[in-house]
């Protein structure tokens, strides 16, 4: 199969995604996938994530500092040296508590995403419901800008200023 | 119940029926789920454990299934028990070589599995033969449903449902299919499907193999992100994408084996045919192997109408050439019950006793010999 974007070179960049129903397949040579900005991501284990963030060097600071490296939950206990360790945390706050690092990890770990997508449990309150609503429309928002949808857009805009006010 | 009950013959999903059948086995969707208000298990004192255990077995025991439920406690099940669920897929290896309070609740069908204290408090799955992930899901959506009626998930407006391991949050949902592709292997083309897999950021390993071999040929491909993407979404992909696109490849391949590479084609054919017929002493790895490649024999008579001398052996004789005017071969049923049955856990239970290797394999061998013979 040929590259779509230059039509010579063999494709060996095969790309399938499903957005909101839609079928999208891209097959692209090496060469235009990289100018694309594609780059083929090698999986990356959580506890490597966490072994090279946790060995950071004191320049990194912003992103680990000491307070980090000494927090601890007060519900469980937990800290970051034990999470080190097995990889799992000690309780649902322990999200809250380590957000800082966790949402490094958790965006690298899921492609990218950072954000909650699909079902809910039926006996969530009204109130996070909507909640759940904004952020999903703000990542629907953040992505018409970035495919430069305007349209799109400003609809989610007006959706979102209706359901904050 | 007895797990003596269901060992003697092969579960549902692993019947070689469904929607793709001839290159998939079957379809599972997995939840992670975990209760408000309760440490994740890592923190979790024995006590705590065992408080939701109870709690979870209370809820699980009484859902509407339509069919039996039962439960067995993990950590008191005997080892010879604990590997057979694990060859059965009903636990995890995981959650058999666990600690501390733990069980399973199971449909006598083997359709669904509840493993509590797992990695996470509860894990539900469903599971069906062939491509069934649209079937599995909505009555893993009813299921899950129904338990949350009784208790609180932990859940984030962020985050969605969380989980022990950062890498499960968001949806908890592991949707796996697995795949039979012998010819894909044959031809020497597997690592097409392996790095397909890898670019689309989906985990493959080996079944019923030790490590990430794969015996008998048989692949798990699952997703791995959770988070950001929907269920219906990773559903609709696997199904109308991924595994479409799979199961074409090793059509493909099947196809080329019997276009250009007819003698490799039933010389495999032909010697495991030999090999199963006669063995004495047979590895669970090597009757894997061997089973294989009748399994992709007979798929290929029925579904592509392949009639090589080989595969007219295999599919229309009896092995043995006694007097019985026996016309229908092997049949995928006969196959697919040899794969189960003769692993490892599987033989021992049915025998009634633990056995050390090499009486495993002479058990393996003899059950081989006269089911083929038998058809
Ligand atoms: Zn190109
Ligand atoms: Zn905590």
């Amino acid at each position: 199969m040929r590259c779509q974007i230059c039509k010579e070179n063999e494709a060996t960049i095969h790309l399938t995604e499903i957005t909101d129903g839609l079928r999208n397949e891209m097959h692209l040579c090496e060469l235009c996938a990289e100018e694309e900005g594609i780059t083929i991501k090698s999986q990356v284990s959580i506890n490597e994530l966490l072994s090279s963030l946790l060995a950071a060097k004191p320049t990194d600071e912003e992103l680990l500092g000491d307070s980090e490296r000494k927090l601890s939950c007060p519900r469980c206990g937990f800290t970051l040296e034990q999470f080190h360790k097995k990889g799992l945390l000690g309780c649902p706050y322990d999200y809250e508590v380590f957000d800082k690092i966790l949402s490094v990890l958790i965006e690298k770990a899921h492609d990218g995403q950072t954000v909650h997508r699909g079902k809910v449990p039926s006996k969530t309150p009204t109130q996070m419901k909507s909640q759940i609503e904004l952020l999903d429309l703000r990542r629907q928002l953040d992505a018409a800008v970035k495919s430069e949808d305007y349209e799109k857009a400003a609809k989610l805009r007006d959706k979102i200023n209706q359901i904050e006010n | 119940m007895k797990l003596t009950d269901i060992s003697g013959d092969i579960n549902e999903w692993f019947s070689g029926s469904g929607p793709l059948a001839d290159v998939v086995i079957s379809s599972r969707i997995r939840l992670a789920r975990n209760l408000a208000g309760h440490k994740f298990l890592s923190r979790c004192s024995a006590s705590e454990r065992s408080a939701i255990l109870k709690e979870l077995r209370d809820v699980l025991m009484p859902l509407e299934l339509g069919d039996k439920i039962f439960y067995i406690s993990v950590d008191k099940a005997p080892v010879l028990d604990r590997s057979f669920l694990v060859e059965r897929y009903l636990i995890s290896r995981h959650h058999a070589e666990g600690r501390g309070p733990r069980g399973v609740v199971i449909a006598q069908r083997e359709f669904f599995t509840a493993m509590i204290n797992e990695e996470d408090h509860l894990r539900i799955q469903v599971l069906k033969a062939g491509l069934q992930l649209s079937q599995c899901a909505e009555q893993m959506n009813h299921i899950d449903d129904a338990i949350e009626q009784k208790v609180d998930y932990a859940f984030s407006p962020r985050y969605g449902y969380l989980t022990a391991c950062p890498t499960n949050l968001g949806t908890g949902i592991r949707v796996s299919v697995m795949l039979h592709l012998p010819a894909l292997k044959m031809t020497d083309q597997i690592e097409k499907f392996f790095n397909a897999a890898r670019d689309m950021n989906l985990a493959v390993r080996g079944l019923f193999g030790e490590g990430t071999e794969a015996a008998g040929d048989f692949y798990q491909i699952s997703n791995q992100a959770t988070l950001g993407v929907s269920e219906a979404d990773i559903i609709s992909q696997f199904e109308n994408a991924i595994i479409p696109d799979i199961a074409e490849y090793e059509k493909a391949a099947r196809t080329l084996l019997l276009s250009k590479q007819l003698d490799v084609l039933d010389d495999k054919i032909s010697r495991a045919m030999a090999l199963l017929g006669n063995a004495h002493l047979i590895s669970s790895q090597e009757a894997l192997f061997l089973l294989s490649h009748l399994r992709m024999g007979i798929n290929m008579h029925e579904y592509m109408g392949a009639s090589t001398p080989a595969i007219k052996r295999l599919c229309t004789q009896s092995q043995q050439d006694d007097d019985t005017d026996k016309t229908g071969g092997v049949s995928i049923a006969t196959i697919n019950r040899l794969f189960m049955l003769t692993l490892p856990a599987h033989l021992q239970l049915n025998y009634g006793k633990p056995l050390d290797p090499t009486h495993r394999d002479i058990l393996r061998a003899k059950i081989i010999r006269s089911e083929l013979a038998s058809g």
